[in-house]
């Protein structure tokens, strides 16, 4: 790999920039990106799918029945640890 | 763990209170949960570990919830259940096994309730503890997160310089959710697992290669990727759904 930022070729610069993005430094200013159509766009695509992610993710709600099933088996470990207290199951 | 359990005997004993179904409250009447709904806020709940607690007074359900409390801890299920359930779906792609793992999150909860010091936001352990449960759950199914490449596709087109084509094709501006949601179902685990906790849940590459047990770079390698397949399957499911 060549060692001057401005001699890269697109595959020694892609191969750099998971280091590039991963350290949070500013890799659009990157000599290589100046004269690259192909990288600025590859390094735009990652940046845009990367903020997608943090933006349009909504948050489930889960079924209702799993807060019965949960409560169940904290009843059935609960007799198990300790047989003399009474727990009244569901009917 | 036994003296919770005698404290929670008292507790009952002392309120007359047999832990009876009809007295349990249905956890998801109690109240809406109001936790963290992105990464940036969860990046905050890390930066201000107190904040979550005072805002919501769940600090009190929280006590109560260690000293036995059954309906403080339905509480808790109710506050937490859908961030929890989502990050549990997030990583492993599947509702069957979200509902499991968030089952067994819970449960953990239950047992280690007691042992939570307040070093952290509740919120952040909770976190935590629900990623050590699907993290175990993926290793037993086989997913080795130490040679994750091994266990997943190659690289697109097993070629950087090859993963990009016409620069017409950017996607900047042009992701919606549906469609980025079916990307990263189609990630492999692997992959799904690091642009979940690093993009998704806001955590750094430190401590993710601490959580996977995995090189700082060895994260930083997986999460270049798993957003380099991300940016192939956006750019082909149009034209894929085109040709229907």
């Amino acid at each position: 790999m060549k060692e001057d930022p401005n001699q890269m070729d697109c595959l020694e610069f892609q191969a750099l920039l998971p280091e590039l993005i991963g350290a949070g430094g500013d890799a659009a200013s990157h000599p290589h990106l100046l004269s690259c159509e192909l990288c600025r766009a590859l390094l735009a695509d990652l940046e845009t799918i990367a903020e997608a992610a943090r933006r349009l993710f909504p948050i489930e709600e889960p079924p209702e029945k799993l807060w019965k099933q949960i409560e169940s088996v904290i009843r059935d470990e609960e007799k198990a640890a300790d047989p003399e207290c009474e727990t009244p199951r569901e009917r | 763990m036994q003296q919770r359990r005698v404290q929670d005997r008292i507790q009952r004993k002392r309120m007359n209170d047999p832990l009876s179904p009809q007295q349990l409250p249905d956890p998801t009447n109690i109240m809406q949960e109001e936790v963290a709904p992105n990464a940036a806020v969860a990046v905050a709940h890390k930066a201000n570990p107190g904040a979550g607690l005072a805002a919501s007074g769940e600090s009190d359900i929280l006590a109560r919830a260690q000293a036995g409390d059954h309906s403080a801890f339905a509480q808790l299920y109710s506050l937490h259940k859908r961030r929890i359930y989502s990050l549990c779906l997030r990583m492993v792609g599947n509702v069957a096994e979200a509902e499991d793992l968030t089952q067994e999150a819970f449960l953990q909860l239950h047992r280690k309730i007691a042992t939570f010091r307040g070093d952290s936001a509740f919120s952040t352990w909770l976190h935590r503890l629900t990623i050590n449960v699907v993290l175990m759950h993926l290793r037993k199914r086989g997913l080795s997160l130490v040679s994750m490449d091994e266990a997943m596709e190659p690289a697109p087109e097993g070629n950087p310089g090859r993963s990009f084509g016409a620069a017409d094709l950017t996607l900047a501006g042009s992701i919606d959710r549906l469609a980025l949601e079916r990307a990263v179902g189609h990630l492999p685990a692997g992959y799904r697992l690091i642009f979940v906790l690093h993009d998704i849940e806001g955590y750094e590459h430190n401590e993710i290669a601490s959580m996977l047990e995995c090189s700082i770079g060895n994260s930083k390698s997986q999460l270049h990727k798993a957003r380099l397949k991300l940016r192939d399957a956006l750019r082909s499911f149009p034209r894929q759904e085109a040709r229907r």
